[in-house]
Order: structure tokens, then sequence, then C-alpha cells
């Protein structure tokens, strides 16, 4: 058994829990833009609010920085999903009553302002070197990596299981139906005036805490983050992945994400294979230079996404 | 011989969602045609079709023999066509002097000039508030500018969408007396309206459009004295 | 110290404005945020640099006490027109398919896929080790003595950044209030129907206000190389205090985004010896949500 959770079949588990971390993103993301139509271009400032706040009440206690509370995993996750509503609430409020791309350049903002926060506040991110030692629960009960890390899939599976049903009974129900007419009909938005700018304001929190909630899963998997975990590159990961899985279908996002995530890693590995090590940064650049490409393809000739029905 | 002929137009804001469904309208140099009809006729539709800024499918449009279908909308003035949308129709942004000037960039510095000065005396309303940006202006001294600035580079027609739209009595009749001297120079005048008394009163010969095509056309004294007017607009505004 | 900071906050705000106007103009004119631009900047810096190479063969000599002479000025005039060209052809394979789909956001989500890729390539191409236009070392020549509220001294490449920036200031003021193009600009901005019905060939005017945005934006990203240095992130770091400067003078008022630049860029300056230098990009968050909350349509809008 623990033979064969070794080699190719712990690089299958550990792909995973990674492809289904993005898939929590992008359902957060999904319901902001799919649903709704807000356009959020600070996600991993989101992600990073969750991941750093869920490692600050759960670490150990640490004399080098403010915080180690060493709270158990649960709170921490609730605290990283209330932080992150907190952040949405703050570019929010400004933004949300005006036209949609200001909430596009808040966001934006927000995702640069806290990754430089993350960078040099160091009494309370640990700063370049990020945080060690945020706690993975279970670790040695659960019979160390390989074992732990096929317990934590599952637990992750079911969290985006749990997800998913939330949010499609949410985006069922007369609240979802509500998002949509004001995404799709700017009149009938206007003849709802002020609740508008409530119904967007509720999605956008909530979304950002999905996205909030999947950087704390993020950080009690590997159990040591750090800034550059959280660049705008994840960001564009994300929008790639809701938008090949087709916005507004919470199967397509999760499903964009797997298939995103698995061509991402894909040519990262080709281009270990047979590019020289000097040669890394530039052809890791062509990559990331080849998907923006690629997004704009997809905008161009296949606007409704390259999973998600025609209609 | 017409100045402007349409015939059969079929046009609409989306592909197979016609809003106009086989106009046709004559006019002829020197004349004063009024297009009439309820809210949601087509009217405005109809005239921005022929202005070139909605997409015709199909059927003719030919101002002095000429194509429109086959002239890039923003040439049509240099053709001589001018055209004053139903709302928005100056350039709040700028000053008056501003918005006449720019009218006629194509006619030369001087020319232009020359034009300027004549509009003033015209409007000399607008004279005495060159100055002042355009956004600022009264609803009547905007649909004025906006007669003015097509006016401004001396077209062989003008189309006005709904000149009435919004003033008071006294200054519909205002601008309708302007529109009546412009027609003494010799301007040939296409105008969409709702105000149907002011309209078969100042026109010559007007349609009645309803469903995107014209039901009723004829002088205006024949439609004045016309039963059916009023059950034609449908309850709609038969004002 | 203070009018020390207030000099160099000037210097970084008039890099900021000139980015801004492109921005504004583009964002007022097209109707969209474009997230490109400050790859715009970023471009125009990088090939000044190529073309700097080039015309160094023909001469070194450099004017005066400045770092550069006519080869930076002519490498400058070929990333104007390099700069145009791009947005134009970023505009024709990208920007105006996707306005016309209908979708406002998709071209937002279009220039966010482009900025990557562009800011990629460069990356790919050029490296990520900062660059320079000149390696000599400038003097800071003291405008103020050390007497008067700590004194303040600038290089010659900064006053001429700053008198350079408000020459184009001026002209650009009277382009726009003078010239038929610029009122032709302003038109299209307020009602792109009604200028056509005017006779101004609209999809003309948007060529043009491509070239004029992204020239200027070539202009700051070379400024920025000349007073800072070179780098493939560069425009994506002043992104944020363009969009800041942009927001603060009011879409689609260039005189705004000038205004709005130099308050970015003296308030980032002033906030570095309380909040360090670290957090200087943060600065124009905080002034961008602000003024969002204050005064959204900013100190010189119409509309928001
Ligand atoms: N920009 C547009 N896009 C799509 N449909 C439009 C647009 N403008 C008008 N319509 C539709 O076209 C139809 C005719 O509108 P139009 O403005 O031509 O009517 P009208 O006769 O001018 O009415 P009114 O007297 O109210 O001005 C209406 O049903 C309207 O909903
Ligand atoms: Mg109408």
């Amino acid at each position: 058994m623990m033979e064969l959770l070794a080699g190719p079949l712990a690089y299958l588990v550990f792909f995973l829990v990674i492809a289904l971390y993005y898939a929590l993103i992008t359902l957060g993301l999904n319901l902001q833009w799919g649903f709704t139509g807000l356009f959020n271009v600070g996600v991993a400032g989101f992600v990073l609010v969750g991941a750093y706040a869920s490692a600050i009440l759960t670490t150990p206690d640490d004399p080098g920085r403010i915080g180690g509370f060493g709270l158990p995993v649960p709170v921490g996750m609730v605290g990283a999903m209330l932080s992150a509503g907190l952040f949405a609430l703050l570019v929010g409020i400004p933004a949300l009553r005006l036209r949609h791309d200001y909430l596009a350049i808040t966001t934006f903002g927000i995702a640069v302002t806290l990754q430089l926060v993350a960078l040099n506040l160091q009494v309370l991110t640990g700063g370049p070197f990020g945080m060690n030692f945020v706690p993975r629960p279970l670790y040695d009960v659960l019979g160390g990596q390989n074992g732990w890390n096929l317990a934590y899939l599952l637990f992750v599976a079911a969290l985006v299981l749990l997800v998913w049903w939330g949010l499609a009974r949410l985006t069922t129900s007369p609240w979802g139906r509500v998002l949509r007419a004001i995404r799709e009909d700017e009149a009938a938005a206007a003849a709802i005036g002020k609740h508008a700018f409530r119904f967007r304001l509720e999605a956008f929190v909530l979304g950002s805490m999905v996205m909030g909630l999947a950087g704390a899963v993020y950080a009690h998997f590997i159990g040591f983050i750090a800034p550059e975990d959280f660049l705008p590159i994840l960001t564009f990961q994300v929008w790639a992945m809701l938008i090949v899985g087709g916005a507004g279908d919470h199967r397509g996002a999760i499903a964009g994400a797997v298939l995103v995530w698995a061509i991402w890693t894909g040519s990262g590995m080709l281009l270990d294979l047979f590019v020289p090590p000097e040669g890394k940064a530039q052809a890791a650049a062509l990559q990331v230079a080849g998907i923006g490409v690629a997004l704009c393809l997809v905008l161009l000739f296949r606007p409704t996404g390259l999973l998600g029905r025609r209609d | 011989m017409s100045l402007l002929k349409v015939d059969q137009l079929v046009a609409g804001y989306e592909p197979g969602l016609p809003i106009v469904r086989g106009a046709s309208i004559r006019v002829a140099p020197g004349e004063i045609v009024a297009v009439l009809g309820p809210n949601g006729a087509g009217k405005s539709t109809l005239i921005k079709a022929i202005a070139g800024l909605v997409r015709v499918e199909s059927g003719e449009v030919r101002f002095r023999g000429q194509d429109l279908r086959r002239l890039p909308a923003h040439r049509l003035v240099r053709a001589g066509l001018a055209f004053v949308p139903q709302t928005e129709n100056v350039f709040a942004n700028l000053t008056i002097q501003e918005n006449l000037e720019l009218a006629g960039f194509f006619l030369g510095r001087r020319r232009c000039q020359e034009r300027v000065r004549a509009m003033f005396e015209l409007f000399p309303d607008l004279a005495r508030q060159r100055a002042l940006a355009a956004g600022r202006l009264s609803g009547g001294q905007r649909q004025m500018l906006a007669v003015a600035r097509a006016l401004l580079v001396e077209p062989g027609m003008i189309m006005l969408d709904e000149p009435s739209a919004g003033l008071s009595p006294r200054l519909v009749a205002e601008v309708f007396a302007k529109l009546a001297e412009v027609r003494a120079e010799g301007t040939t005048i296409l105008m969409v309206e709702q105000n149907v008394k002011a309209a078969l009163a100042l026109a010559d010969r007007a349609y009645v459009l309803t469903e995107g095509r014209e039901r009723l056309s004829g002088s205006a004294a024949e439609l004045r004295s016309h039963g059916d007017l009023a059950s034609l607009f449908l309850g709609g505004a038969g004002r | 110290m203070i009018l020390q900071q207030l000099a160099d906050g000037l210097v970084l705000g008039s890099i900021i404005a000139l980015g801004a106007i492109g921005l504004t103009l583009t964002y007022a004119i097209l109707r969209f945020a474009n997230f490109a631009h400050g790859e715009f900047l970023t471009f125009g810096a990088y090939l000044a640099l190529l073309a700097l190479g080039q015309f160094q063969a023909l001469s070194t000599t450099t004017f005066g006490p400045l770092s550069f002479g006519w080869p930076l000025l002519a490498s400058l005039a070929v990333a104007i027109l390099a700069t145009g060209g791009l947005a134009l052809l970023l505009d024709r394979l990208l920007f105006a398919k996707l306005g016309r789909a209908g979708v406002a956001i998709a071209v937002v989500m279009g220039s966010f896929g482009a900025a990557l890729a562009l800011r990629n390539l460069l990356f790919f191409a050029f490296g990520g080790e900062p660059q320079y236009y000149s390696r000599a070392i400038q003097i800071a020549l003291p405008l103020l003595p050390r007497s008067v509220l700590g004194g303040v001294r600038v290089t010659p490449d900064q006053l001429a950044v700053l008198g350079i920036t408000v020459l184009l200031v001026i002209a650009m003021h009277l382009f726009l209030s003078r010239a038929t193009l610029g009122r032709a600009m302003r038109a299209v901005a307020h009602n792109p129907q009604l200028a056509t019905v005017t006779g101004i060939d609209v999809a003309a005017v948007v060529r043009w206000t491509w070239i004029i945005g992204a020239g200027l934006a070539a202009v700051a990203g070379v400024f920025a190389g000349l007073t800072v240095q070179i780098r493939p992130t560069m425009g994506l770091d002043l992104l944020l205090p363009l969009f800041a400067a942009v927001i603060l003078g009011g879409i689609g008022s260039p005189l705004g985004a000038v205004l709005g630049g130099l308050i970015v860029g003296v308030a980032e300056s002033l906030a570095v010896p309380l909040v360090g230098a670290e957090y200087r990009a943060a600065v124009a968050f905080l002034l961008l949500i602000l003024i969002l909350l204050v005064r959204p349509t900013g100190l010189f809008g119409e509309r928001g």
C-alpha cells in the first residue's frame, strides 16, 4: 500500500490537491464573474490573505513575530474566510457602486498592496522568508507524507464538493436569480437600484471568502507559505481556468481548474526536460506569455469557454 | 425628381430582428416632409438607418442619386445630408463656439469661420453665450445649437428627429419658425415628429409610420382632415 | 528634507503624469481600462535602449551636464513610433474585435492577457537584470542650500525630465483645446455617434488616440529608465499609480491626469520617511480608495 503511494501515484495525489486548491479559487471567482459579472483582478490578494490569516492563527508561538497563536486549524480556516471577506468589503464598498472597471482597478490595487505587506511587514508575515511550520493536522497519525497527502486530498475533495453544493444551491435560489438579472440586464439592475449594490457586494464578499478558504487549504497542505506563492500570475491562472471552463457553470469551473493546471504542470515538465538550467527563467517567461496569448485567443474565438455550453 | 429616395428599407439593431420593415419614402427638393407615428413605431430607427447609423439589411437609400449605403456614415454630411439626432445632439463638454467650429472642420478655416458667424447671426441667442459649455444650455437652446450645427455646413437637406421633444409650446413655435426660415432659404427638411399638429402645420407632406412601415401618406392638408389618423396611433400619442 | 522629497516626488509625478494622460485618453475614448498600458511604458523603454545601441555608434556626445545627447532623443522618437505601432496592432488584433463583441469587460480581460504576454516576452528578450541608458554617474546639483529646509539637490537629468514634461503637457493642452483632431477626440469621448454625424471619422480618431496615448507612455517609460532603471516589471509597478492618477484627476481629463500624477508622485515621495520606501505603491492604493469614497468622479471628472 505504502509503496504504491510513492512514485507516480504520490505525484498524482499531490497534483490533484493543488488542482483542487485552484478549483476552490475558481469557484469563488465564478460566483463573482460568472454569476454576477464582477471583474476581480486581485484574486491572488484574497488567497494571500486567507493563507496568511490561517497561518498566523494556527502556527506555534514565534518570538520573531506577532502571533503564532497555536489555535486549531478549523479556527484558522474560519479566520481565513473572515479576513478575506473583510478585505473584500474594503474594496467592494467604494468600488461596487461605480462602473464595473473601477472594481478591476481597485482589486488590482489591493493585490499589489497585500503583496507588499506580506513582503515587508516582517513582524506579522515573516517577510520575504515567509512562514514556516504551518500545522498539517494529524500528520503523524496518518502515516507521514504519502498517507497524509492522500487523506488531505480526500479532505479537499470533500471541501470542493461542499462549496460546489452550497454555491449551486445559492445560485439557483431567488438570490442567485437576482444576481443573474443584474449581470445580464443593466436596466433590470437599475430598476432595483440601490439593492443591486447590496447583491453585488454580497456576491463579491462571498466569492472572496471562498478564495480565502482556498488560501488556508494551501497553507496547511504545504506547511510553508511565502509572498511569491501569491503573485499576479496566480490571478491570471485562475482567470484562465474559469474562462476555459466556461464562466457561470460550477462544474466547468472545477474542470477548467484541473485541465489548466494539468496543462500548466505538463508544459512546465517539458520545459524542465528540454531547457538547460540557465535558461529556465526565460523559458518560464515564454510559458507565461504563451498562456497570455492563449487566453486572448479563447476570448476572441470561444468567448463562452472551451468546456462551457455554447448558448 | 426626388432628392431623397428610400425604397423598401429593412433595418434594425440585431440581425434577423428588423425594426424598419420595408419603408418607402420620397422627399423632393425644397419640401418639408414629416414622418409621424406612435412611440416605438421605428421612426428614429428609420432616420438613423438613412443616416448610416443603423445596420440596413435590404432596400435602397439614395440621396441626389447617390447610393448612401455605400457611403461611410461620417461622409454623409459632406455629401450634403445633415442629421440632428433626437437626444444627445450637442457635445456637452465643448463650448457653443467649439461645437460649431467642429461641425465645419472640413470646410477649411476661412469658410468655417464665415459660416460660424452666419449661424451666430441666425441664432443671436447662441452668439451671446458662445463661450459657454453646451451642457449648460437649456433644452430649447440646445435644440437651436443642434440645428445650427447641422445648418452650418449648408446641407442640401437636413433630417431632424423630434425637434419639438421636451420643449414648451412657446419654444416649439420658436424652433419651427426657424425651420420655416431655413426652408425659405432653400434647405429641404425631413423631420420625425410626435407633435402631429405642429408638424402638419409646418410640413408640406407627411408619412404615418406604424410597425416599421408607412401606412398612410399625403399632403399635410389631406392628413389634417383624415379621420383615421388618431386610430392609426392606436391610442398612442395623437396629441 | 521635505523640499528634497517634494522635488523627488515631482520627478516621479512627471513620469506618472505622462503615462496617465495616455491612459485617461484611451479610457475615455475607447471606454475601457487598459491594463496593458503599463507595458507600453516598458516596451518604450526597452525599444529606446535597443535603438540607442545603434545611434550611439554615430555619436556619443552628450548635452552639457546631461547624461544623454542626440542618440537618446533619436531613440526616444523611435520608441514613440514603435509603441504607437504596437498599440495599433493590439487594437487591430484584439481590442477592436473584443469591443465589437459587446461585452465591455472582455476588452479589459484581453488587455490583462496582453499585458502578461508582453511583459513576459520582454523578460524573455531582455532578461530580468536592470539596465541603464548610461553608466555615467550624475552629480546632483544643489538647487537650494542645506540651510533652507534641508536643501534640494537634483540631477541634470531630473531637471530635463521635469522640463520636457512641462512642455509636453502644454503642447497636449493646446492640442486638445485648439487643434481639430484634439477637439474631435473630445467629441468622440463624449458621444461617438454624434461625432460620426458631425462628419468625424471615429475609427481614425481612435487610431490617433492609440498613437498619442502609447507615444506618451513611451516617453514616460524612457524617463523612468533615465531616472531610475529599465526592468521588465517597471510598467507593472507603475500601473497602480497610473490608474490612481487617472481616477484622481477624473477619467477623460488630461489636465486632471497630470495633476493626479503629480499628487500621487509627491504623496508617494512624502510617505517614504513615514512608512518606508517599501510601501510606496500602497500610497497610490490608499489615495485611490480615498478618492472613490469621497469623490468618485475625480477632481475634474464629468461622469462617474
Ligand atoms: N439601440 C437600440 N437597440 C436595440 N433596439 C432598439 C434600439 N433603439 C430602439 N430600439 C427598438 O426599436 C424599436 C423602435 O424604436 P425607435 O426609437 O425607432 O422608435 P420611435 O418611433 O422613434 O419611438 P419614439 O417616438 O419613442 O422616439 C423599439 O421597439 C425599441 O425598443
Ligand atoms: Mg424616436
